[in-house]
């Protein structure tokens, strides 16, 4: 295969000595994947706690002293934003991609090190900025995760100071730790696979991660600029996003500046981010899916082929979330054909791994009940996104409720069920012990059935017309008495499913220690992180040589095989090979 | 087995949520009832796939659990299923798309004999301008934007002179009538929203956005910000009110034009000092305000806000609570200023009082305090000093005791349930952040240091 010189230099790998070299300064994917890790799943607690507090407000209004209009809007702000970039993209592609893909496309580790290991320092340095603004004056940004101008660097609006410059400046690092992380990927996928792993022999895994990279490494520099042109506004006083307005009674000095101008950049950034956090996700529950239905991933080709057409449209939909923005009304035609044709190859694969699982042979592993519970939300969630990329649905729906409990169906509770398939399935290879089986499947019930408690009926308040980011209803006359008894419910689930997470974490914690060593391969999968001589896989990953691929991931149930299942690094043997003519593979 | 028994619950207790919540769309009051055929149809479609895709799951984990004595089945792929699955797909989105484009179609195009309204947005606060007897919008800028001009009407325009301006956050519709809501922003974002419309558009600082429809029912709807704009968004309301034509001819014909608001005198204060001496027995000379007597201070207070609080006790939106004690007995004063000028002349006398320093007679937390103010101050200032521009009165130099009583009456809303208190509505969303006595001294504690 071409290109697998340049990774396979085993003399210079340098192995650390020392403990700073090995965990603190250390240039192994492995080790960056798990700070990344946990770097984005301690931020993502603290986002976890602030919803807790938003959902107190919402379901107990006129109840705590602690929570005033301002402290609300903040943790609206600082959950999303917390969530969207410094978990979600962070876990997924500085987390799982770091990790999986040497070691899925038989590499010994991603082609830049070093740059991998700066990008992790960028990254921590971008979390340590971000929550610096909650310890400054006036607190952190309450301008919504979407940072709209004019209002989110003008005052009345909370962190209008400090909060929105620090955000803005932990956006910048954080694109900067991404870009560096992200060419990584994207190089490594391309050029260092191993003897005989062709593109299309790669798991979904590799493709949803490389795929997402892509899209990252294209739509983040829209985020950037716009990022630094609303820093320009605020210190130096141009007029970039900012038209001649009046504030709090004072004329302003800016003059000419497109508030909708920052919308489309923003979207041309935000709309790719969904599928930023939802291809790697595509890609990883396909895995999970196929390796304990033990069955081969339905129309692999078609996954593949509907992840790259999903990447390439996800660039032309931006503005369907700017029906109402008051844009050019003509591009309602535009935006909502693009939006709904993108449900064609979201639909492929949500039928492909039902098909997956049909006339499989099914294990109710952790795993595989998280990745069931995400075709279960995903569906709902895609489905909902049927109605808001209607354009003249979106008119009565766009910013209630509706909108809340269909981006939480689609791109929360999904990629998250994904997530937690994912570390419960690789948790074996990464730590090398097994989890608690009990207490994972606890955490699955409370999680699955919890989360869709929450997010149900909140479509419902949303068909009503209940506006999203409200500190509180009031008395508003088309709001019955009810819809607040049926927040208090939605309050109590989620801190129901917050808490529950506990469950996980003691799981993760406690299992290093007292779980069973996991053995080689514990759910014998085919894909190649599985065949590590050793496990946990040691710096280096392949030990002497490289290995080599004969087929794709997934042959699992091969009429006449041994086994069930058969690794990628194993020879396609004679009787094979004439089967698959006979079948005319 | 559980994950099967409970993917079938789900689906089948989503059904039954849908079928019996009672949260639904509020019944429609415009023309729009084209956007509710197309979110009906497209539940539909959306329903079936989804119960048909889970139930089949569900089937199929059940169908195929494991059993050690048998393999799956090997079938890379299909391509005849994922062809055939493919177009069913394409089918069913075609099937929601194409009505949606051809009621937006109708939403882009704007009936020829709309009536013209625009709408303008403002931290935390609606107004309205109708184009008057020509039935052209005079030009309006933010340079223009002042206490005594807050349309922003240029000067150089007549067309404005005869401009329907209505400071109030109740706008009134004709039925049947098709009408342009021409949506502008004098600060940053908005939304307008009447969920019973249906349509929505946000507001934009720099241009002129719009929305059309032909209110179809006649009722007082409300009004919301559906695009965060700062603190108190939440407490952005108003009302829109579709009437009868005759009935809106009748609401048209007792507001002001432009014209008619310029030509009002400012107030004298020499001719208020009269009407003051009736004043002053409860509120002494100077204006300080009088524990014994619960009268606030008013040489504090901005004259626009004494003119817009006297009108209110005079029209019974203030004071007219049984609960309200003090309140109910201002009423009666409010109405010996008999006109428009009268209120304005003695607004104008108490503008020229000396404030005297108020003492302190709670105790409370200052640092705390000042950690409530932050939401207060968004509108009130960072020294309390009020704004005209949000419609907020001065509260530095202002007796506590006065406050504390007003925080607690919002609270209860013995102060700002009346409809048409709009203000003071906000101030009752607002009231309610503060639990507790302790938490009041306290924000008063730190107003008093202002």
């Amino acid at each position: 295969m071409q290109n697998v010189a340049i990774a396979d230099q085993l003399d210079e790998l340098h192995d650390p000595q020392t403990f700073i070299t090995k965990y603190v300064y250390s240039q192994d994917h492995k080790v960056i994947a798990i700070q990344y890790a946990i770097t984005a799943i301690f931020v993502g607690l603290i986002a976890l706690a602030l919803s807790g507090l938003m959902r107190l407000q919402l379901g107990f209004p006129d109840t705590f002293d602690f929570i005033d209009p301002s402290d609300y809007l903040q943790f609206v702000t600082m959950h999303g934003m917390i969530m969207v970039i410094y978990l979600l993209t962070a876990l997924l592609l500085g987390g799982f991609g770091n990790y999986l893909i040497p070691l899925m496309v038989g590499a010994r580790d991603m082609v830049f090190p070093f740059m991998n290991m700066l990008s992790f320092w960028f990254y921590l340095l971008s979390v340590i900025v971000l929550l610096a603004s909650f310890f400054v004056p006036g607190g952190p940004t309450g301008a919504g995760w979407t940072l709209y101008p004019p209002q989110a660097i003008l005052p009345g609006t909370p962190g209008h100071d400090w909060g929105i410059m620090l955000m803005l400046a932990s956006l910048v690092i954080f694109i900067i730790a991404f870009t560096m992380g992200g060419l990584n990927y994207v190089t490594t996928v391309l050029q260092a696979r191993t003897h005989g792993m062709t593109l299309m022999r790669m798991p979904l895994t590799v493709w949803g991660i490389f795929t997402a990279t892509v899209l990252g490494l294209l739509a983040f520099p829209a985020l950037l600029v716009s990022a630094i042109m609303m820093m320009l506004d605020k210190t130096l006083g141009t007029s970039f996003f900012m038209p001649a307005l009046v504030s709090m009674g004072e004329s302003l000095d800016y003059s000419g500046g497109s508030p909708v101008l920052f919308q489309h950049l923003f979207w041309f950034f935000g709309h790719p981010e969904v599928y930023i956090v939802a291809l790697p996700a595509f890609g990883m529950v396909s895995d999970v899916l196929s390796t304990h239905a033990r069955k081969n991933i339905f129309g692999y080709r078609m996954m593949v082929w509907a992840i790259v057409a999903i990447g390439g449209l996800s660039f032309v939909v931006w503005a369907h979330h700017m029906y109402v923005s008051g844009m050019l009304p003509a591009f309602g035609f535009f935006f909502a054909t693009t939006t709904l044709i993108i449900a064609v190859p979201t639909a492929i694969k949500v039928y492909n791994w039902v098909l997956t699982l049909y006339r499989g042979n099914i294990h109710l592993t952790v795993p595989m009940l998280f990745a069931i519970g995400f075709i279960f939300t995903f569906t709902h969630g895609g489905l909902t996104g049927l109605f808001l990329g209607n354009v003249v649905i979106d008119l009565p729906l766009s910013d209630t409720y509706f909108v809340v409990a269909h981006f939480h169906m689609v791109m929360g509770v999904s990629p998250i069920m994904v997530l937690f398939a994912a570390i419960y399935h690789w948790y074996p290879l990464i730590t090398g012990k097994m989890f608690n089986e009990k207490l994972g499947k606890i955490h699955f019930w409370f999680t699955f059935l919890g989360t869709y408690a929450i997010y149900l009926p909140m479509h419902y308040l949303g068909f009503l017309g209940v506006p999203r980011r409200y500190f509180a209803m009031g008395s508003t006359d088309f709001i019955p008495e009810s819809a607040q008894s049926l927040n208090a419910s939605i309050t109590i689930s989620a801190l129901i499913v917050g808490l529950s997470q506990l469950i996980f974490l003691y799981n993760v914690i406690w299992s290093l220690r007292a779980g069973k060593p996991a053995g080689h391969n514990p759910w014998e999968a085919t894909s190649l992180e599985w065949q590590t001589p050793d496990v946990p896989p040691h710096h280096g990953n392949w030990g002497a040589e490289l290995p080599t691929v004969y087929r794709w991931a997934y042959d699992y149930g091969v009429p006449g095989a041994e086994k069930d299942f058969i690794p990628q690094n194993h020879p396609v043997t004679d009787a094979e090979q004439t089967a698959g003519e006979h079948e005319g593979r | 087995m559980k994950l099967v028994i409970a993917l079938v619950l789900l689906v089948l207790g989503s059904l039954w949520f849908h079928w019996w919540s009672p949260w639904w769309m509020t019944p429609i009051a415009s023309n729009w009832v084209a956007i509710d055929d197309t979110i009906e149809l497209t539940l539909y479609i959306t329903g079936v796939v989804f119960v048909a895709v889970n139930l089949f799951m569900a089937w199929a984990i059940f169908r195929y659990r494991f059993d050690p004595s048998r393999r799956s089945h090997y079938e890379p792929e299909n391509k005849k299923l994922e062809t055939w699955l493919t177009v069913i797909t394409a089918v069913g989105v075609a099937a929601m798309l194409a009505p949606g484009l051809v009621v937006w179609a109708d939403f882009v195009e704007v009936p020829e004999n709309a009536d013209e309204v625009e709408i303008v947005g403002a931290q935390w606060q609606w107004s309205y301008r109708f184009p008057g007897a020509d039935g052209i919008l005079g030009e309006v800028d933010s340079r223009f934007v002042s206490s005594d001009n807050p349309f922003g009407m240029s000067p150089n325009d007549k067309a404005g002179n005869d401009d329907v301006l209505i400071s109030s956050n109740e706008l009134h519709l004709p039925i049947d009538r098709p009408v342009k809501l021409l949506l502008r922003s004098k600060d940053v974002l908005h939304d307008f929203a009447v969920p019973q419309f249906r349509v929505k558009m946000d507001l934009v600082p720099g241009t002129v956005t719009y929305v059309w429809l032909t209110p179809t029912r006649t009722g007082k709807f409300d009004i919301l910000c559906m695009e965060l704009c700062g603190i108190a968004h939440y407490t952005m309301r108003g009302h829109v009110v579709v009437d009868q034509q005759k009935d809106f001819d009748h609401w048209m014909s007792q507001q002001q034009t432009w014209a008619e608001i310029q030509s009002i005198p400012p107030g004298d204060p020499i001719a208020g000092k009269g009407s003051y001496a009736t004043c002053a027995a409860c509120h002494g000379q100077q204006g300080e305000g009088n524990l014994a007597m619960n009268s606030p201070n008013l040489a504090i207070l901005q004259p626009w806000y004494i003119a817009r609080e006297v009108h209110y006790f005079k029209d019974g939106i203030r004071g007219a609570n049984e609960s309200d004690e003090y309140g109910r007995q201002m009423a009666p004063m409010a109405n010996m200023l008999i006109d428009e000028t009268a209120i304005r002349n003695v607004a104008a006398y108490i503008g020229t009082l000396t404030p005297a320093a108020t003492i302190s007679t709670l105790n409370g937390n200052v640092e705390k305090g000042a950690f409530f103010y932050n939401s207060c101050g968004a509108c009130h200032g960072a020294k309390a000093q009020g704004n005209y521009a949000l419609q907020s009165p001065r509260l530095a130099g202002q007796n506590d005791w006065y406050l504390k009583r007003q925080l607690e009456n919002f609270r209860l809303g013995v102060r700002g349930a009346h409809k048409g208190d709009t203000y003071g509505h906000q101030m009752v969303l607002m009231a309610r952040s503060l639990q507790n006595e302790q938490s009041i001294n306290d924000l008063l504690a730190y107003v008093n240091t202002l």
